[in-house]
């Protein structure tokens, strides 16, 4: 089993308009779907989700506010879990809700320091 | 009361008291001689009152006669005496004899630092599970055995190996301090939770026996509510948790002896007190910011209280599983959590996600998809349900299967 970082990426602007009961539809989503991994064994941190608000340090000391590509996709969050392989880890992801709210997710295999 | 009942209440009550106090006098590495007196005082109660009758205050006379037993073991072996004393002068430089404090105070705080003993995060849980039934709930070997499914002999060697770790552990019969409460106490819960469970999901066919086990891991839960320094949040809910099991009890097993899943339970024979009782007590745990398994665990157990088959349930039911396996995983989670999405949305989704779960060597994981199946594809239900057959090892697992193959067939 290798170890896996989802990173969602999602453009924060597309949520800021949802009314409670798409919020509480939403929340319902994604604990089903980390529950289903979980209950396969297979995860190893929820995670957390990041404040949109953020700042980008670049070189010469300069910070600027976000966002921090060119794009308005920002980070808005992680999950670890395990898997055998890339490929599984990708298919796990598909299950994502953040899929159907125009975000997307990241799969990155975690090398270990 | 009959001496042949008095005698056997008092010992389940009594012998542990008599015995944390003596441990608290003599240290942890003495624990099997502070559990030969106790013994020893029964034994003479159950001489004496056969011929003389039972006194008028039964528990006093235990006292005095554990106490007596102990000073005249002390005067005896004036080795252990010197051993002890040295412990207890200590504590009080100006007291020469020893003093036996079987006053109610020290009795619970006796109890309370013997929790904390047995359930030391260095010892097996193997261990703290057969001290806590031997030590704080007074059943004799016998019973731990037919409890445990095993003899006499391995549960013997058990405790003496668990004794042996009491001593090569150091551990002190104290209150944990402010800055380990928290873990410790978690350990305790643990043991505890562990305990009830043993009763509750045995496979051991004496179900007196069994509730024994359960009434007495609720009643050091309770213990633990009752003390300032322990009654927080996570233990209120583990004892909601336990109250709401409980509650099923008279429901589960038939006149037979066989199981009785919960869709076919008689709710009217589920214990209205107990549902109440565990309803104080999530009450009680829902203060601060803490979220422990026993609270998502404690609210599944709440739901189950309520009969009425509605989605709304079955959805509560199915985020609290969501949440308890983010929290920890385990097997038997993760097959719940699978029944509980099959109620809540359908058993398509179920299917779905059962086939995902590696458990193809659990009997409970071929049940369940045998129950996803029925009424979707029977041959496909009958063969997981054959299969698990082949998997299940407890009688009563096995007659439930048999039921379910005969009434597909």
């Amino acid at each position: 089993m290798k170890d896996f970082m989802f990173v969602f990426r999602n453009d924060p602007s597309t949520l800021a308009d949802r009314s409670p009961e798409e919020m509480q539809a939403s929340m319902q989503k994604w604990m089903d779907w980390i529950g289903g991994i979980a209950a396969q064994g297979k995860l190893i941190d929820r995670g957390n989700r990041l404040n949109p608000a953020g700042k980008v340090v670049k070189p010469l000391l300069t910070i600027t506010d976000g966002p921090y590509i060119e794009t308005k996709e920002s980070v808005g969050g992680y999950t670890m879990v395990r898997a055998e392989s890339l490929d599984e880890a990708a298919e796990m992801a598909k299950g994502c809700p953040i899929l159907l709210f125009g975000g997307n997710v990241e799969v990155r295999e975690i090398d270990r320091m | 009361m009959e001496n042949q009942e008095l005698i056997p209440h008092l010992f389940r009550t009594e012998y542990r008291k008599i015995t944390a106090v003596l441990v608290k006098t003599f240290g942890l590495e003495h624990i099997e001689i502070a559990q030969d007196i106790a013994s020893d005082t029964f034994l003479l109660a159950s001489e004496m009152w056969a011929i003389k009758g039972a006194p008028d205050n039964p528990v006093a006379w235990l006292y005095t006669v554990a106490r007596n037993k102990t000073l005249d073991y002390l005067r005896r072996d004036k080795l252990f005496k010197e051993k002890v004393s040295g412990q207890v002068v200590r504590s009080s430089p100006t007291d020469e004899e020893i003093e036996i404090d079987l006053s109610a105070r020290n009795i619970t705080d006796s109890q309370l630092q013997m929790m904390f003993a047995i359930c030391h995060p260095s010892l097996p849980v193997e261990s703290q599970i057969g001290l806590a039934l031997n030590v704080l709930c007074g059943f004799g070997i016998n019973e731990i055995a037919s409890a445990f499914l095993t003899n006499k002999e391995t549960i013997n060697k058990r405790l003496y190996r668990a004794r042996e770790k009491l001593r090569a552990g150091q551990i002190k019969m104290e209150f944990p301090d402010e800055t380990e409460i928290e873990l410790r106490l978690e350990a305790v819960l643990k043991t505890l939770y562990l305990l009830f469970n043993e009763g509750f999901y045995s496979a051991g066919k004496d179900v007196t026996l069994r509730k024994d086990v359960c009434i007495e891991a609720m009643w050091l839960t309770k213990m633990l509510t009752e003390n300032p320094g322990t009654d927080r949040p996570p233990v209120n809910a583990l004892l909601a948790l336990m109250c709401f099991h409980a509650s099923r009890f008279e429901a589960r097993t038939n006149p037979e002896g066989e199981t009785v899943l919960y869709q076919d339970q008689d709710d009217s024979l589920w214990d209205a007190a107990l549902i109440n009782r565990g309803e104080c007590y999530l009450n009680r745990a829902s203060v601060g910011q803490q979220l422990s398994r026993y609270h998502l665990e404690a609210a599944i157990g709440y739901w189950h209280t309520i009969k009425a088959d509605t989605p709304e349930k079955w959805e509560h039911i199915l985020q609290y599983y969501n949440q308890l396996l983010i929290l920890e995983y385990s097997p038997i989670a993760a097959l719940n959590r699978t029944y509980a999405l099959a109620k809540a949305r359908s058993k398509a989704d179920a299917i779905r996600e059962a086939e995902k779960l590696n458990l193809a060597e659990n009997h409970l994981y071929h049940s369940l998809l045998g129950e996803l199946y029925l009424g979707i594809d029977d041959v496909k239900a009958l063969g997981y349900f054959k299969t698990a057959l082949g998997l299940a090892k407890s009688r009563a697992d096995r007659l439930l299967l048999v039921e379910k193959i005969k009434k597909l067939g």
